[in-house]
C-alpha cells in the first residue's frame, strides 16, 4: 500500500508494516490533522468513555461519600436481586410489547407512505404533503405529550368534547392501562412516519426508470411494477432499518414514556429506562439501577451485533 | 400514459388518502394554535372551538408577563445558538480529520466512535460524571455532554470524504496547514451540509428536556421544555403576577405549547431546503 506521493513538498512513502520511525513520520506529517481532531477526541474520551468506567458501581454497593474507590464490592448481587424481582418480568414484558406493536404497526407505514407519495403526479401536492408530514419529527416529546393531553384529556380534551357533543360518555383515555400502548404507538406514528419516508423516497428515486418502461411494455400494471421493481429496490434499506430496529428492542423512548406515565398506568408503562431513572436518580439506589442499565445496554449490544451478523448472512450490507 | 378508469380511480384515492394523512398530521397543531388565540369567555362557554369568533392574546399576555417563561425561552435560545456552534465545531473538525484517508489510527478511531453508538453506560454513570465535573445546575451541563454524537461524526465524515485530498496539497503549497485549510477552504465549500447539521443540532438543543431534568435543579435555569412539562403537569407557574387574572389552565398550556413550537416552525422552511441534502449525505458510502 503506497501512500501519498507528494505532500508539502516532502515525499513520504509509507509501507504496510511501519517501523517506529515511519509512525513518527506520519504523526508529524499530519500533526495539524491531529490538532483538528483534538476537541472531538477530548469529547469522546471524557463524555463517552470515562462514564463507561462508571458501570463498575454495578458490582459495588456504591456510596457517593465513599466514592468508587472505597465502596464495598458485592459482585453479582445486584443482578441476582434484579432477576429474581417480579418487576423484571414486568419491565421486560412492557418493553417487548411496546416494541412489538411498533414493529408490526409502525414499521411498515413509512414504506407504504413512501410508495403512495411516489405515485403522486403533481409535484406541488407532493411537496405540500411532504412538508406537513415531516414537521412532527422536529417537535419535542414534551410538545407531543402536550398535544396528546389536549386531545385525549377528560377535562377539555378535543376527542372527549366531540364524544359529548354526539351524546356519548367521556372516556378516560390517559388513565386506561389497556389503551396506553396503543396511544404510545399512535404517537410514534404521528411523529416519525413522515420523516421515515425520506430514506425510502431517496432509494425509490434511485431506481432506473427504464425498468418501469420495460415492465409497462410487458403489460405490468401499477401494483406489479411496485412489487417487482420498487420494492426490491428499497429492499436493502428496509433490511438495514429492520436490523437497527431489532437491535433496539430493549430501547423505548424514555421521554415519551416518562411524560405519559401516571399512577393508573404504572403497570404497563414501566420500562427499563424509567425504572433506572426512578430507582437511581429519584431514590438514590445508584448501584442497583446502574446494574439494571448495564444489563439493558449489554443486551442491546448483543442484539445489534447479532442482527448485523444475520443481515450479512443474508447477503445484505450491515451497518458496520 | 393510460387514463383507464382503474388508473384514475387509484390516483383519486391516493390523493384523498394522502390528503387525509396530511390533515390528521396537521390537526393537533392547528387545534393548539386555535385554542391559544381564543378568548377566555368563548372557551369556557362553548364545548368545541374549531375557529374562534373572537381572537385574543390574553393567554400570551399572561404568559409573557411571567419572568419564568421569558427566562426559560432565553435559556433554550442560548442552548440553540451557543450549543449548536460548539457542536458544529467539535463534530466538523473531528469528522474532517477522520475523512482524510492518510491519517494513522483512522480505522481504530472510527471503530471506537462506532462503539459509542452501540453501547451506552446509562443514566447513572453520566450523572456521576457531570456531578464530579461540578456542572450540576450549570447550563453547560446541557451542552458539553451532548456536544457530538457518533452518528453525526460518521455522517459528516462521509460528506467530507467527497472533498479530495489533493485540496490539502494545494493548500499546503500556498502555505496553509490543515487547520487553516479546514477553516478557510473546506468549511465554506461545505456550507450546505454544515447548515443542515447545524439546524439538526439547533432543534435538538431547543428540545432539551431530559438532560435538564437530570442536571438542573434550579427552576430559574430551566429550558422551555421543562417549564412546559411542569405546566402540563398542572403545576402553577412560579412568579405568577398576583394581580393578573389567569386564563383557564388549558388555554395557558396551549399557549405555552405554541411558544415552545414557534421557533421550530420558523426555522422549518430553512430545514426543508437543507435537510433533504443532509440526509442524502449519509447515504454516500464512505
Amino acid at each position: 500500500m503506497s501512500d501519498y506521493s507528494a505532500y508539502s513538498g516532502k515525499i513520504t512513502k509509507t509501507h504496510k508494516k511501519s517501523g517506529l520511525a515511519h509512525i513518527r513520520k506520519r504523526l508529524l506529517r499530519d500533526k495539524y490533522l491531529y490538532c483538528l481532531a483534538i476537541p472531538g477526541f477530548l469529547f469522546f474520551l471524557i463524555f463517552k468513555y470515562i462514564p463507561i468506567w462508571g458501570v463498575v458501581i454495578a458490582f459495588q454497593n456504591y456510596s457517593p461519600i465513599a466514592g468508587i474507590l472505597h465502596s464495598p464490592w458485592v459482585g453479582l448481587d445486584h443482578f441476582q436481586r434484579f432477576f429474581s424481582d417480579p418487576q423484571f418480568g414486568l419491565l421486560f414484558r412492557n418493553t417487548m410489547m411496546i416494541n412489538l406493536l411498533s414493529l408490526v404497526f409502525f414499521f411498515p407505514l413509512p414504506i407504504v407512505l413512501a410508495l403512495l407519495m411516489n405515485e403522486l403526479r403533481s409535484e406541488i401536492y407532493k411537496r405540500i404533503v411532504q412538508s406537513i408530514v415531516y414537521l412532527p419529527h422536529f417537535l419535542s416529546w414534551v410538545i407531543i405529550a402536550g398535544l396528546t393531553f389536549m386531545l385525549l384529556s377528560v377535562s377539555r380534551g378535543f376527542v372527549n368534547e366531540v364524544l359529548v357533543s354526539i351524546g356519548m360518555e367521556k372516556i378516560q383515555f390517559l388513565n386506561d392501562p389497556k389503551l396506553f400502548w396503543i396511544i404510545l404507538t399512535v404517537q410514534s406514528i404521528w411523529k416519525e412516519c413522515g420523516w421515515g419516508t425520506i430514506l425510502f423516497l431517496a432509494a425509490i428515486a434511485g431506481t432506473d426508470p427504464q425498468l418501469y418502461e420495460a415492465s409497462r411494455m410487458d403489460g405490468a400494471g401499477r401494483f406489479r411494477q411496485m412489487w417487482h421493481i420498487t420494492l426490491p429496490a428499497i429492499r436493502n434499506v428496509i433490511f438495514i432499518l429492520l436490523i437497527l430496529r431489532l437491535g433496539h428492542m430493549m430501547d423505548v423512548g424514555f421521554e415519551q414514556v416518562f411524560l405519559m406515565y401516571n399512577g393508573a398506568v404504572s403497570n404497563v408503562a414501566e420500562v427499563f429506562d424509567t425504572y433506572v431513572y426512578r430507582l437511581g436518580v429519584q431514590q438514590g439506589q445508584f448501584s442497583f439501577s446502574t446494574a439494571v442499565g448495564l444489563f439493558k445496554s449489554v443486551i442491546g449490544l448483543v442484539l445489534v451485533i447479532g442482527a448485523n451478523r444475520l443481515a450479512k448472512r443474508f447477503g445484505e450490507e450491515g451497518i458496520y | 400514459m393510460e387514463h383507464s378508469r382503474g388508473n384514475r380511480l387509484f390516483h383519486g384515492v391516493n390523493i384523498l388518502v394522502l390528503g387525509i394523512v396530511a390533515l390528521v398530521t396537521v390537526f393537533p397543531i392547528y387545534y393548539v394554535f386555535v385554542i391559544s388565540f381564543t378568548e377566555t369567555g368563548e372557551y369556557l362557554s362553548k364545548t368545541i372551538v374549531l375557529f374562534p369568533e373572537h381572537w385574543s392574546l390574553e393567554s400570551y399576555r399572561y404568559l409573557l408577563s411571567n419572568p419564568s417563561m421569558i427566562r426559560s425561552v432565553g435559556v433554550s435560545a442560548f442552548l440553540a445558538v451557543v450549543g449548536t456552534l460548539c457542536s458544529l465545531v467539535v463534530t466538523a473538525s473531528l469528522a474532517y480529520a477522520l475523512s482524510r484517508k492518510r491519517l494513522l489510527g483512522r480505522r481504530v478511531a472510527l471503530m471506537l466512535i462506532l462503539f459509542t453508538i452501540l453501547f451506552s453506560p446509562g443514566i447513572i454513570p453520566n450523572y456521576m460524571l457531570v456531578r464530579s465535573l461540578g456542572l450540576i445546575d450549570n447550563i453547560w451541563s446541557l451542552i458539553l455532554p451532548v456536544l457530538s454524537s457518533g452518528w453525526y461524526v460518521v455522517l459528516m465524515k462521509g460528506f467530507f470524504e467527497n472533498i479530495p485530498e489533493s485540496l490539502d496539497e494545494a493548500a499546503a503549497i500556498d502555505g496553509c496547514n490543515e487547520v487553516t485549510a479546514w477553516f478557510r477552504i473546506v468549511l465554506p465549500l461545505s456550507m450546505p451540509a454544515i447548515a443542515a447539521f447545524g439546524l439538526f443540532y439547533a432543534v435538538e438543543y431547543w428540545n432539551s428536556y431530559f438532560s435538564a431534568l437530570l442536571y438542573m435543579n434550579d427552576y430559574q435555569k430551566w429550558p422551555i421544555q421543562v417549564l412546559l412539562q411542569n405546566m402540563l403537569a398542572e403545576n402553577p407557574l412560579a412568579e405568577a403576577d398576583p394581580l393578573l387574572q389567569p386564563p383557564p389552565a388549558e388555554m395557558l398550556k396551549m399557549s405555552a405549547v405554541v411558544i415552545a413550537t414557534i421557533p421550530i416552525l420558523c426555522v422549518y422552511p430553512f430545514l426543508q431546503k437543507h435537510f433533504a441534502k443532509g440526509v442524502m449525505v449519509g447515504s454516500v458510502k464512505g
